[in-house]
């Protein structure tokens, strides 16, 4: 049985169904996210004290992170317009070039979170460590699972271009909106953690 | 180029369409690289907390919204999309303002009747 609504639009929404999926899946995020976020106001609002991000945290290191996630929403969004141009071999480089530099980021934070714990600072440290790792862990996550879906996209899953590239166009826009959500949370996270 | 590359159009954009397109990709992406280094430098000033918070905030929602706007579409995109994106806005709202409504004390916030608490001398209710 065939899955409605993959490629054409349906009248009703003037959307495919992957779009609205993903952008309901997004929502979600948004909630969870906000969720952690606003426990963060709470619980530096109600401390006494609270101690600057830049002094305890690697900012250098936070802001390089921060050029190569950007860096590498621009390359997912060139891998879609890539297929939007029939480039399968282009999409292929940009989103090698994805998936590379989300492994960058994680490989960075490795280095940010064993700093941490060589100095013994853990989630049980102190409230701050405690919504530093809480925070940044799930975001870590999140990149993991966006890379492993566009490895797919890159890999295997592209056998779906031969068969039906519009289908396949599809799905990596959105992977991308994911990937670019990952982006966004990063935004509000580099400032909020490291910088305030 | 690959053989996939000889597959059929699949979309109704032109190519200078799409070559618009990644012009501003690359304009958005400039942009934050800039607004980044902003980011940072402002941090650097060490301006007081209420001031640095909105400052930062502000920059990051301007980030945030080319993100939105240009990478993901927004600027173009459906009602439908709209309509759950405004939804999502309305709760994200109201999950930001529980810590503020919560601080202020409101009527729907009492201490715990604890043993200690509800003994006549020290009774807070």
């Amino acid at each position: 049985m065939d899955i409605p609504y993959t490629v054409e639009v349906r009248r009703d929404t003037g959307l495919n169904n992957g779009k609205i999926g993903i952008w309901l899946f997004l929502a979600s995020e948004v909630m969870l996210f906000g969720a952690l976020f606003a426990s963060y106001i709470l619980i530096r609002t109600g401390s006494p004290s609270w101690p600057r991000g830049d002094s305890i945290l690697n900012v250098p290191l936070a802001t390089f992170n921060t050029i190569v996630l950007i860096g590498s929403s621009v390359t997912m969004v060139m891998a879609w317009a890539s297929l939007m141009r029939n480039r399968f071999g282009t999409f292929r480089l940009y989103m090698g070039a994805t998936i590379l530099l989300g492994f960058v980021f994680l490989v960075v934070k490795y280095f940010e979170y064993t700093a941490k714990f060589e100095h013994h600072q853990y989630p049980s440290t102190s409230n701050f460590f405690a919504i530093y790792f809480t925070l940044t862990g799930l975001h870590m996550l999140h990149v993991a699972g966006g890379m492993a879906v566009n490895a797919y996209f890159w890999g295997p899953g592209s056998k779906l271009w031969k068969t039906n590239p519009t289908w396949f166009t599809n799905r990596v826009e959105h992977s991308g909106l994911f990937w670019h959500f990952v982006d966004l949370v990063w935004i509000f996270l580099f400032p909020t953690l490291y910088l305030l | 180029m690959t053989s996939h590359d000889a597959a059929p159009s699949i979309t109704g954009h032109d190519a200078a369409d799409i070559d618009r397109h990644v012009k501003v990709y690359i304009t958005v992406f400039v942009a934050l690289m800039v607004l980044t280094i902003v980011t940072v430098a402002i941090a650097r000033l060490h301006l007081p907390v209420p001031v640095a918070v909105s400052v930062a905030l502000l920059v990051a929602l301007v980030k945030g919204s080319l993100v939105a706007c240009y990478f993901m579409h927004l600027i173009s995109g459906k009602k439908l999309i709209y309509a759950v994106l405004a939804l999502t806005v309305v709760f994200f709202a109201a999950l930001l303002a529980l810590p503020t409504l919560t601080q202020s004390n409101g009527f729907w916030i009492h201490e715990i009747d604890t043993p200690a608490s509800s003994a006549p001398a020290t009774s807070h209710q």
